[in-house]
């Protein structure tokens, strides 16, 4: 394309660059500063060393992990089975029963969580008999649809020669889904799971509605900086981050070497 | 079917219609021995990938048997049959590299570790790709991946392997050695090979048997030669290499009519029958100018590599020669054939007919006749011979009132008398280019109406598939046939 009037594309990017700089690197670079820094303003570790230090924290920590992936791992295993049955009835009919999944994310947060609350109270008589089991049902409801949304993805771009070239070398029904459909389903079900593994560790809202608890890393950091202590904030914040980022170099690896194999195969 | 005890594959009246109610296979029959290798030929569409897809047990047939070694295997999964397949796009495992891959069989059958390397070791040496274990599968060429794919089928020792269109993804250089290395690999291994193809030079090089598809039906079973040289209907003789085809009649004991000449040939048909002359180019030969039976001017001469084209006019057609010689554009020339180059095929006689009903009757106008894509008003004369009327009632011959009501009537025109029109509502009926041939000053187009019928009409001018046309056809070139009451 030809430029007129000195336009380049990409100067299309400077409303996003802008936002960018405000509202991400510039907060990210005051965490890193409060996090790193005493209330002095010089540098110091002590605010690390007092968070691996207290029961509290580490107890928070320990117990986000722990809600993180119960929800997972439930959530995969009703989103895998379900994906799977909408990819293979045929795109049409499957998008639209898709949408069926996918359709409570339209609704309000807190509405939902508020509706299931009062349905559980209604099963349960009182919220308080089963504190821990409402979190991961209430955490489950949310998360669902982003655990089979990348799955549904995955499965349905899964070639079905694959399967048929499993079938003709002699593999039953649970051969070919443990062979074949499980290993080539890796990259969606790796979304799947950093998509609601992360956000249920700080998922606060539904632990205060639900358990009335504020167990967990979203409610801790919620805490420290409504009680003005910027510089702790800051560090569950930044260790949070770190946790992130390790997930995610993690599974971008194994992603990237998954869909390469797959491109390879299709030339 | 002379020795039954070979056969390894039969299919018996198989049909298959998808789920969508697409009628790909209507009735096919298909006897496959033991150790051949047998290609199913045709164009795309013809269900010829959905003849392999059944043996394999990826499609099961909605009606009909198929027997392997003489049991019925219909219902029997894929990975209960002994057959292994090569797919078009290779599906190799991307997840697994070469050695896994090739194992995925074995290991599913649990042979054990050393035995699974031996065999490795013997297709990959097989199939020139020693030493390539270890590599993933994404680093292979699509000519290695090609033959991982190969390997991977024959070593589980089936007793058939399927390819389904396997060189088609490769270029062209590699897909010839490619052929050449299949038919050995088929010698070697003594095992029954059906590949599936579009393309004719592919089917004459590698097989024993070809198999030529048209719309779901098997058009000719014969060896690459028989195919080639008599072939048994125009659609083979003009889907099976290049060929010059001529209206013509018998006029002799092996003496043919057609370009505006007469021939001997070596076919015997009665006189009076009207045929269709099959001349492949390389059979043509030119003589001095005023020599030879068909005169002509050269319109065109180009070179190919091996041979020479060259399009000589005459006064009744255009002719394609391949021979070694260059001709001067212009210049005049005579054509002469053997008698052994002329293929004949007697005209079919059954194309064309269509069954209707008389539903009404108008003194003034005369019949109505309904058939399933249209409807006719015919002179009463024309059906019933020397029939007149009387007081709005119609009388035969011999004054006897004739019950017209409900006789079913078969109507039939010849493709020659036939017109095409892009206007839908201009003829009689209306339809869809099916596919057509050039023959030597005409195209032979087979219309295909909503309801599938089919319409054969010869028309100059050259339309293109799927181009929506009506059919135009003079009322006194009907002919028609009352059935019996």
């Amino acid at each position: 394309m030809k430029q007129k009037h000195g336009f380049q594309r990409k100067q299309l990017a400077i409303p996003y660059a802008i936002f960018l700089l405000l509202f991400v690197i510039l907060p990210l670079l005051v965490v890193i500063f409060y996090a790193f820094t005493n209330e002095d303003g010089h540098f110091s570790l002590e605010n690390y060393v007092a968070f691996f230090r207290s029961g509290k924290t580490v107890g928070t920590l320990l117990y986000s992990i722990v809600i993180a992936l119960v929800t997972t791992v439930i959530c995969l295993l009703i989103a895998y089975p379900t994906a799977y049955v909408l990819s293979k009835t045929g795109l049409k009919s499957g998008d639209a029963l898709l949408l069926l999944f996918v359709l409570p994310m339209w609704i309000n947060f807190t509405l939902r969580i508020t509706a299931l609350k009062e349905i559980l109270t209604l099963i349960e008589g009182n919220l308080a008999f089963h504190p821990f089991a409402n979190t991961i049902i209430c955490m489950v409801y949310d998360f669902l649809p982003f655990m089979i949304m990348p799955l549904y993805n995955t499965l349905t771009k899964l070639d079905d020669s694959f399967i048929e070239a499993a079938q003709d070398l002699g593999a039953k029904k649970h051969h070919v889904f443990l062979k074949v459909i499980l290993p080539l389903s890796v990259p969606g079900i790796v979304s799947g799971v950093t998509m609601v593994f992360l956000p249920s560790m700080t998922n606060y809202v539904v632990l205060d509605m639900v358990y009335n608890s504020t167990f967990i890393m979203g409610s801790l950091i919620g805490s420290y900086f409504s009680a003005y202590d910027w510089h702790n904030g800051s560090v569950i914040s930044i260790i949070l981050l770190l946790i992130i980022c390790l997930i995610t170099a993690l599974s971008s690896r194994y992603t990237e070497g998954e869909t390469d194999g797959r491109v390879g195969a299709m030339k | 079917m002379e020795n039954t005890k070979d056969t390894l594959i039969e299919l018996k009246h198989v049909k298959k219609v998808f789920e969508d109610g697409v009628t790909v296979i209507e009735d096919l029959s298909l006897e496959i021995k033991k150790g051949e290798f047998v290609t199913l030929l045709g164009p795309s569409g013809c269900g010829k990938t959905t003849i392999l897809r059944m043996i394999g047990g990826f499609e099961k047939p909605t009606s009909g048997e198929l027997l392997l070694n003489g049991k019925d295997i219909s219902n029997l999964p894929p990975n209960e049959r002994p057959i292994n397949t090569v797919f078009q796009k290779y599906a190799l495992f991307p997840h697994l590299n070469v050695y896994d891959n090739i194992t995925f069989g074995l290991k599913i059958k649990g042979v054990d570790k050393k035995t699974q390397d031996e065999k490795v070791k013997k297709v990959l040496e097989m199939v020139d790709l020693e030493g390539f274990e270890k590599r993933s599968i994404s680093t292979l060429s699509g000519g290695q991946q090609q033959r991982i794919a190969i390997a991977r089928a024959i070593v589980n020792e089936p007793e058939v392997l399927l390819l389904d269109e396997s060189l088609s993804a490769l270029d062209a250089k590699m897909r010839k050695e490619m052929q050449i290395e299949l038919k050995e690999m088929h010698k070697k291994l003594g095992i029954t090979f059906i590949f599936v193809t579009h393309d004719q030079e592919e089917a004459l090089t590698m097989s024993d048997k070809v198999v030529v598809m048209s719309d779901g039906d098997v058009q000719q079973i014969g060896t690459p030669e028989d195919i080639y040289n008599e072939p048994k209907n125009l659609f083979v003789a003009d889907f099976i290499g290049e060929s010059n085809i001529f209206n013509g009649k018998m006029v002799g004991k092996k003496l043919v009519e057609f370009g505006g000449a007469v021939f001997e040939c070596v076919d015997d048909y009665a006189v009076d029958t009207v045929i269709d002359a099959v001349v492949r180019p390389e059979d043509v030969e030119i003589t001095k100018a005023g020599e030879g039976r068909i005169q002509g001017e050269v319109l065109s001469c180009d070179f190919k590599g091996i041979f020479y084209v060259t399009n000589v006019k005459t006064d009744k057609a255009e002719i394609e020669i391949h021979n070694l010689k260059s001709y001067q554009i212009g210049e005049k020339v005579g054509l002469d054939l053997a008698p052994d180059s002329i293929h004949i095929i007697p005209y079919d006689t059954s194309i064309n007919h269509y069954e209707g009903e008389i539903t009404e009757y108008e003194p003034e106008i005369g019949l109505r006749v309904v058939f399933e894509d249209f409807s006719l008003r015919v002179p009463a004369a024309q059906i019933f011979q020397g029939c007149k009327t009387e007081n709005g009632k119609l009388l035969d011959a011999e004054g006897k009132e004739i019950a017209w009501e409900g006789r079913k009537v078969i109507a039939s025109f010849a493709p020659e008398d036939a017109t095409l029109s892009d206007d839908a509502d201009a003829g009689f009926v209306a339809g869809d280019i099916f596919n057509f041939i050039y023959m030597d000053d005409h195209y032979r187009y087979r219309v295909r109406s909503e309801s599938e019928e089919d319409y054969i009409v010869n028309d100059e001018y050259l339309w293109n598939n799927e181009d929506h046309v009506s059919i135009s056809v003079p009322m006194e070139k009907f002919s028609f046939e009352l059935k019996k009451a």
